[in-house]
């Protein structure tokens, strides 16, 4: 009886998707799903590597000090980086008096102590970054209706983080006469920006940096826009995880004891066996 | 139960002669996983995730414990709760890592526990209860599983729940209350979180509690083994304490090499993007897709793309993805060969490693987005899903001509069994 109940209840589920892939293989033969410009032009990021990178990765101190003031001078305008406090700075070689003196630079919202109103005070460590717009509805008007996403995170909430955001930043480009010849309604809309490295093609963003030189390094670091973009992008991979070089790090004394303990316990696992595996002639 | 030759628990000094009169706590610990509990000879590694998957269990438990004392269930602060612990709490991303990858760990580990399952015939009689309790915890894994992945609050978390929730909604006349209710709104929400987040704290202590009895009902009927003949002798046996502790000692070690090494070098190896956005019920991400364990499931739930009859697409998808679990309930029965292992099956051998291709596919296009080719892939492939399980498993089994048995585990393993051949016959 059960039997037949199972093969009734197979038949069922089995027919119901051969209809449906009949219905699908149809439909797949009599209208093709049209091609996209997304599809055919977009881009994987390009190949770039960071200190970080590998299970040895370090983060390059010298470099997120000058991601960090491509961050300050240029993208902070409109991208918050509201997981990030100015204490965390520490870690990319700031000392106590210049973290402090970082802060002091930016301007926050307090609270005056003798009225209670609302006002604006420098930085104190213990502050976060903070944001360039008062609100969401703030960030659209002044970006053509596209609200400037967070950074704090970006290089983990994008597949491929710090080449695509490498990639994306040095990706500006006239849109190719091949996709407008391919794809005539494709065009760029005004006020967007072609970048194939972005999923739609078309972003809302402006090229952030645009000429060498923008940002004048102390280090002697020639500021080459494909510097700068490197050099952001490391920047952007530390702030989506700070603890990325001490995890790197734990994992090689926690791999190296365990491989210890795993030999150990195999050789006890043997010596306890030895009688047992013997064949008998 | 257990066999006449298991060692039995002899207390030698005063203090455990006084605690076993009391309370026999120590020889329940000594005839579960002590010397009492004699066990095949001739298990292969497969019968080791038996005890990987309550290590997992245990990590998962030890981690999310602390988590939790860290984490803030509110829409409002989710999402920065989970970062602060990355950040702020002391080697809180080692325990956030280690529960999110714990998660994957304990499914690689399931999965390898139940194909174990279905290779050797392990769900058949006598263990038909131990099986039926391996798929009840299954099930709950799920659902933890599931609503632990909302609990970060990202975009993934949302519009996972929103979908998962979606399909309760399919049901006719109570569908969409149901779902509301489930939510405990329109859309998922700080109701939906807030309930989330206490059922994923219960759900492990309830998954330890189902553990327990499936342990009980296993050392009822014994460990089966490779060769699916069951014990006949001493001979055939060892002790688990100190065999199959050791056995399962190494394969820790092996087993915590790889998932650290997952841990502190691909920690967001088998997570999504999307879910370091925060939820934004706003903007749908472009392809919404489960953690990777839900895949074979999820392939089957979008095979159904066509209304059949009267009933509709989604409620075929529905019915077929928690049918596609509930169908291993009937296991026990559907398979009709006397002979357990799969080893002694040339035909099934054949059919099961179709499956495991088969699922692996189902796997892949569930992962994929819901597109040409892997959508009329996935449709062929759940097509073998539920024909093997419902028409070909029970016709193979009672029509196949098994291989000869060998006549004991002894035997099996040394060539020759004196013991046995000396006993009486049954």
């Amino acid at each position: 009886m059960i039997r037949i109940i199972s093969i009734l209840v197979g038949l069922f589920f089995t027919l119901g998707l051969a209809w449906s892939f009949g219905n699908g293989a149809y439909t797949a033969i009599t209208e093709p799903a049209p091609v996209t410009a997304e599809h055919e032009f977009h881009l994987v990021p390009k190949e770039v590597h960071f200190a970080s990178d590998g299970p040895f990765g370090k983060f390059d101190r010298q470099q997120l000090q000058r991601g960090f003031q491509v961050y300050k001078e240029v993208c902070s305008a409109c991208h918050s980086l509201r997981l990030v406090a100015f204490r965390d700075l520490a870690a990319l070689g700031y000392n106590e008096a210049e973290v402090k003196a970082i802060a002091k630079g930016f301007q926050v919202p307090g609270i005056d102590p003798n009225t209670g109103e609302a006002n604006m005070r420098p930085g104190l460590p213990t502050d976060y970054f903070p944001k360039p717009f008062a609100n969401d509805v703030a960030a659209r008007a002044a970006n053509n209706n596209a609200i400037p996403p967070d950074l704090s995170l970006i290089t983990k909430a994008r597949h491929d983080g710090g080449p695509y955001v490498y990639s994306l930043l040095t990706g500006f480009q006239a849109q190719p006469a091949e996709l407008l010849k391919e794809f005539p309604d494709a065009k760029t809309p005004n006020g967007l920006h072609y970048n194939p490295y972005f999923a739609n093609l078309n972003l809302a963003m402006a090229p952030p940096l645009t000429a060498d030189g923008q940002v004048q390094y102390g280090d002697g670091t020639k500021s080459t826009v494909d510097q700068m973009a490197k050099d952001v992008s490391a920047f952007l991979i530390w702030t989506a995880e700070p603890k990325l070089e001490k995890r790197k790090q734990t994992g090689w004394p926690v791999l190296g004891f365990l491989l210890f303990a795993t030999v150990l316990g195999y050789m006890s696992y043997r010596s306890i066996w030895a009688e047992k595996k013997k064949k008998k002639a | 139960m257990s066999f006449p030759w298991a060692h039995e628990y002899t207390p030698s000094h005063p203090f455990m002669k006084w605690m076993d009169e009391k309370l026999p706590l120590p020889r329940l610990v000594y005839n579960s996983v002590g010397s009492g509990y004699p066990v095949p000879r001739n298990l292969n590694y497969f019968w080791n995730f038996g005890f990987l998957a309550l290590a997992c269990l245990g990590i998962q438990i030890v981690t999310g414990v602390i988590l939790a004392m860290h984490y803030a269930a509110n829409a409002g602060v989710a999402f920065d709760s989970v970062e602060h612990i990355m950040r702020d709490v002391n080697w809180g991303w080692m325990l956030r890592y280690a529960h999110a990858n714990g998660a994957s760990a304990f499914f690689v580990v399931i999965y390898i526990h139940i194909f174990r399952g279905f290779f050797y015939g392990s769900y058949k009689a006598p263990r038909e209860m131990v099986w039926l309790l391996g798929v009840v915890i299954f099930l709950l894994m799920m659902a933890t599983a599931f609503m632990g992945y909302v609990l970060p609050w990202g975009q993934m978390s949302f519009w996972g729940a929103k979908v998962i929730t979606g399909l309760f909604s399919a049901i006719p006349l109570v569908g969409e209350p149901l779902q509301q209710w489930l939510l405990g709104g329109f859309a998922p929400d700080n109701a939906s979180l807030n309930r989330f987040f206490s059922l994923h704290y219960l759900l492990p202590f309830v998954i330890v509690g189902v553990v327990v009895l499936h342990i009980w009902a296993l050392h009822i009927p014994g460990s089966s083994n490779p060769t699916g003949v069951e014990v006949k002798s001493e001979s055939d046996t060892v002790p688990f304490y100190p065999y199959y502790i050791a056995k399962d000692g190494w394969a820790m070690g092996l087993f915590a090499f790889l998932y650290c090494a997952m841990l502190f070098f691909f920690p967001n190896a088998l997570g999504h993007p999307d879910n370091y956005v925060p939820a934004n019920p706003m903007s749908t991400p472009a392809h919404i897709v489960p953690e990777w364990y839900f895949w074979p499931f999820y392939a089957i739930l979008r095979a159904f793309t066509s209304d059949f009859f009267f009933i509709p697409a989604k409620l075929m998808g529905v019915l077929a993805m928690f049918s596609a679990i509930l169908v291993w309930f009937f296991l026990p029965w559907l398979d009709r060969s006397p002979v357990r292992s799969g080893s002694y099956r040339p035909a099934f051998k054949k059919f099961f490693i179709i499956l495991l291709i088969d699922v692996l596919i189902l796997g892949y296009c569930g992962g994929a987005p819901a597109a040409e080719p892997y959508v009329m892939i996935s449709q062929i492939a759940a097509i073998y899903y539920f024909a093997h399980f419902l028409i070909i498993l029970p016709i193979v089994s009672s029509i196949e001509r098994p291989d000869p048995l060998p006549f004991s585990i002894t035997e099996a393993v040394l060539g020759s069994d004196e013991q046995a051949a000396l006993a009486p016959a049954e």
